[in-house]
C-alpha cells in the first residue's frame, strides 16, 4: 500500500524538477532596465522593431539592426535606407492603430512619449529612453546592445569618441575657448553645458555662454546674449535672416565679424540628435569654428 | 410635442449613435475596411471600439454639461469650455501630472487624474462666477469665463517649465485627443455620465423654474441656492471627467443644446436627454472625421469641433438666434 501510494508523488517530483529546470532554460532570455527603471524581459532578440524617435532610430542601425526595423517615426531620416519604412507620426501623435497592425516585439520610444501606457495595456513590450546627454547616449548603446543582440556597442561608442577627440585636435589654441552660443530653436531655446550639444562644445574647448546652473535646453532672454557678447553663434540656417534683425544683436562680436555657423537641415539633424552620429556632429562644428576663426584673423 | 414624438426622435437618436459607434469600428488608418471581422482583432476591440464609445461618451458629458450650464444660467452661450470649467478640469489633470506622474497609468493616477479634473472644472466655474459677480449678467459670466480660461491657459503652460518631460502629454490634451481612449477609460465616463445624467433628471425642476424666470423661480418654495450648486457640481462633474480622458474639446457643449432645442419643446427633461445624445453623436462624428479626412494621417479632434462648432456659433449669431442680455 505504502509502495504503491509513494510512486505518484515520487512521480510529481520528478516532474516538478524537470519543469523547473525547463523554466530555468527558457528564462535564459533577455532582461533590461529601461531609463523608467522597468525591466523589460524578452524571450529572443526582437526582430519586429519600432523606434519613435530620430536618435534611437539611428542608434539600432548604427548596431547593425536596421533591417530588423519595421516602422519609424515621422522624423527619422537616416539612414536613407529608412526611406520607404511606414511613418507613424511624431511623439505626441503616434499613429497607435498602425503601430499595432505591425505586430512589433519591441517599441522604443521616448520616455515623454503620451503613447507608452496604451502601448503596454496592448501588451506591446515598450523600452523608453531619456537622451539628454552623452552619457545617456553611451547607456542607450549598451542597453539596445543587450536588448537586440548586438555586441557592436563598445565599438559604436568607442569610435564616437574617436571622432569627437579628432575634431578637437582640428582646432588649434587661437581658436579654443573663444564664447560660443548654440541656439537649439528659436524662442530661443539654448543648449547648455550639460546637454549632449554642451559637452560637444566643452570637449572642443570652447566657451559656452550658458552657466551650467541653467540646465539642458534652457529658455533664455536675447538680452542675455546681448550682454554675453558671443564670439561665435551657430544656429540652423533657416534662422540666419531673422539672426541679424533681433534687436541689439547687431553689436554682438559674432554678428559684427560674421562668425556664425549656420548649419543646413542634414547638419542640423545630426548635430540636434543624442546618437551615433555625435562624433560627426563635433566634426561639423571643429570644421566651422575652424574656418570662421581663421577666416577673419 | 406628444411624448410618442419625443421617444421617437430619441429612438432615432440613438440608431444614429449604434450607426457611427459601428463606422467607428471599421475607419482608422487604414481608411474604411469593410472586411473588419477580419482585420486584426486587437485593432477592432482595444483600439477602436474604446475609442469609438469613449468619443461618443465624452461628447455626451460635454452635452449634458452644456444643457445644464445654459438652463442653470439662462444664458444661450453658456457651455463648460466658454464658461472656463474646461480650461479648470485641464488645469487640474496638468497638476495631478506635474506632481505624481511618473510614466505609468495606474489606478491610482487614473483616480488623481480624474479627481483634479473635477475640482479644476468647479473651480473654474465658480471662479468665473465670483468675477462676474453672479449670472445675472450673460455677457459679464461669458467674458468672465473667457478671462478664467486664459488665466488657467497660461498657468498650464508655465506647468510645462517645471516639468518639459511633460510637455508633449500637455500638448494632446490641449488639443483634445480621442486616439488614446481605453477600456478603462471608457468605464470611467460611462459611470459618470450615468450619475450626472440621474442628478440632472432628478433637479430638473429646478432648470423648468428657472426657465421661467428667477422670480417666478423663487414662488414655487424650491431650494433655489442649495439646488443650484448641486447642478454646478453635476456640470463640474461631467466636464471635468470629459476633459481628464480627452483633452480640452470645444464648442460640444455649446452646439448641441442648441441643435436640439427645438425638438424639445422646451422640456428640461427632454431637452436635457436630447443635449446629451447629440452631444455624443457631435463628438464621436467629428472624430470620425478627424481620423479620415487626412487618413492615414489624423488630426486631433479638437481641431475638427473648434472649426465646425465655430462656425455653428457663428451661424447662430448672424441668425440672431442668441440674443445676448448686457
Amino acid at each position: 500500500m505504502k509502495h504503491t501510494s509513494l510512486h505518484p508523488s515520487l512521480f510529481k517530483i520528478c516532474l516538478g524538477v524537470v519543469l523547473c529546470g525547463f523554466l530555468t532554460f527558457a528564462q535564459a532570455a533577455i532582461e533590461v532596465t529601461d531609463d523608467r527603471g522597468k525591466t523589460i524581459t524578452l524571450q529572443s532578440p526582437p526582430q519586429r522593431l519600432i523606434s519613435l524617435l530620430p536618435s534611437l532610430t539611428e542608434s539600432i542601425c548604427a548596431l547593425g539592426k536596421c533591417s530588423n526595423l519595421v516602422g519609424v517615426d515621422r522624423f527619422s531620416n537616416w539612414p536613407l535606407s529608412l526611406q520607404n519604412l511606414p511613418k507613424l507620426g511624431g511623439i505626441s501623435d503616434s499613429n497607435l492603430e498602425a503601430i499595432v497592425q505591425l505586430k512589433p516585439d519591441l517599441v522604443l520610444v521616448d520616455k515623454s512619449s503620451p503613447i507608452i501606457s496604451r502601448l503596454e495595456d496592448l501588451r506591446i513590450p515598450v523600452m523608453a529612453f531619456d537622451v539628454k546627454t552623452m552619457a545617456d547616449e553611451e547607456r542607450t548603446l549598451k542597453k539596445l546592445g543587450i536588448a537586440l543582440d548586438s555586441k557592436e556597442s563598445a565599438r559604436v561608442w568607442n569610435q564616437i569618441q574617436a571622432e569627437i577627440t579628432r575634431a578637437s585636435k582640428q582646432l588649434d589654441g587661437s581658436q579654443k575657448n573663444i564664447s560660443v552660443y548654440f541656439e537649439v530653436n528659436a524662442a530661443p531655446y539654448a543648449a547648455g553645458r550639460s546637454s549632449f550639444i554642451g559637452e560637444l562644445l566643452a570637449r572642443l574647448e570652447l566657451n559656452n555662454i550658458i552657466p551650467e546652473s541653467l540646465g539642458a535646453f534652457p529658455k533664455i532672454n536675447p538680452e542675455f546674449v546681448v550682454q554675453a557678447k558671443p564670439q561665435i553663434i551657430m544656429i540652423s540656417e533657416t534662422r540666419l535672416a531673422d539672426l541679424k534683425k533681433r534687436p541689439g544683436w547687431a553689436d554682438i562680436p559674432a554678428i559684427k565679424q560674421n562668425r556664425i555657423c549656420a548649419f543646413k537641415k542634414e547638419q542640423s539633424d545630426i548635430l540636434v540628435r543624442p546618437g551615433p552620429r555625435m562624433g560627426e556632429a563635433a566634426l561639423i562644428l571643429s570644421q566651422c569654428v575652424a574656418e570662421k576663426v581663421s577666416s577673419t584673423k | 410635442m406628444s411624448n410618442n414624438q419625443i421617444s421617437l426622435k430619441l429612438f432615432a437618436l440613438f440608431i444614429l449613435s449604434l450607426l457611427l459607434v459601428f463606422l467607428g469600428c471599421i475607419s482608422g488608418s487604414t481608411g474604411m475596411d469593410w472586411h473588419f471581422a477580419e482585420s486584426n482583432r486587437t485593432i477592432l476591440y482595444d483600439i477602436r471600439l474604446p475609442r469609438s464609445i469613449g468619443a461618443y461618451l465624452a461628447g455626451a458629458l460635454l452635452g449634458l454639461a452644456g444643457a445644464i450650464a445654459q438652463g442653470l444660467f439662462r444664458n444661450p452661450l453658456a457651455d463648460p469650455y466658454l464658461l472656463g470649467s474646461a480650461s479648470g478640469a485641464l488645469l487640474g489633470v496638468g497638476i495631478i501630472l506635474c506632481f505624481s506622474y511618473a510614466g505609468e497609468h495606474s489606478l491610482v493616477t487614473m483616480i488623481g487624474i480624474n479627481g483634479g479634473a473635477f475640482v479644476g472644472a468647479l473651480l473654474g466655474v465658480l471662479g468665473a462666477l465670483l468675477l462676474a459677480g453672479g449670472y445675472k449678467s450673460s455677457l459679464r459670466l461669458l467674458l468672465s469665463g473667457v478671462v478664467i480660461g486664459v488665466i488657467f491657459g497660461a498657468a498650464n503652460s508655465l506647468l510645462t517649465f517645471i516639468r518639459p518631460d511633460l510637455y508633449q502629454s500637455l500638448q494632446s490634451f490641449m488639443l483634445g485627443n480621442t486616439s488614446l481612449i481605453t477600456w478603462n477609460a471608457t468605464l470611467i465616463m460611462g459611470s459618470a455620465l450615468v450619475v450626472a445624467v440621474l442628478l440632472t433628471l432628478l433637479f430638473s425642476p429646478v432648470l423648468s423654474a428657472l426657465s421661467l424666470g428667477e422670480n417666478t423661480a423663487r414662488t414655487l418654495g424650491l431650494p433655489l441656492d442649495q439646488l443650484r450648486l448641486l447642478l454646478i457640481g453635476v456640470l463640474a462633474l461631467a466636464t471635468g471627467f470629459a476633459v481628464a480622458q480627452t483633452g480640452l474639446i470645444a464648442f460640444v457643449g455649446l452646439a448641441a443644446p442648441h441643435l436640439v432645442r427645438h425638438f424639445s419643446g422646451g422640456r428640461q427633461r427632454t431637452q436635457i436627454l436630447l443635449s446629451t445624445i447629440s452631444g455624443g453623436i457631435l463628438l464621436l462624428g467629428s472624430d470620425l472625421l478627424a481620423r479620415t479626412i487626412f487618413a492615414p494621417l489624423e488630426i486631433p479632434v479638437g481641431i475638427v469641433t473648434a472649426v465646425l462648432g465655430g462656425s455653428y456659433l457663428l451661424l447662430l449669431l448672424r441668425r440672431g438666434q442668441i440674443g445676448i442680455k448686457k
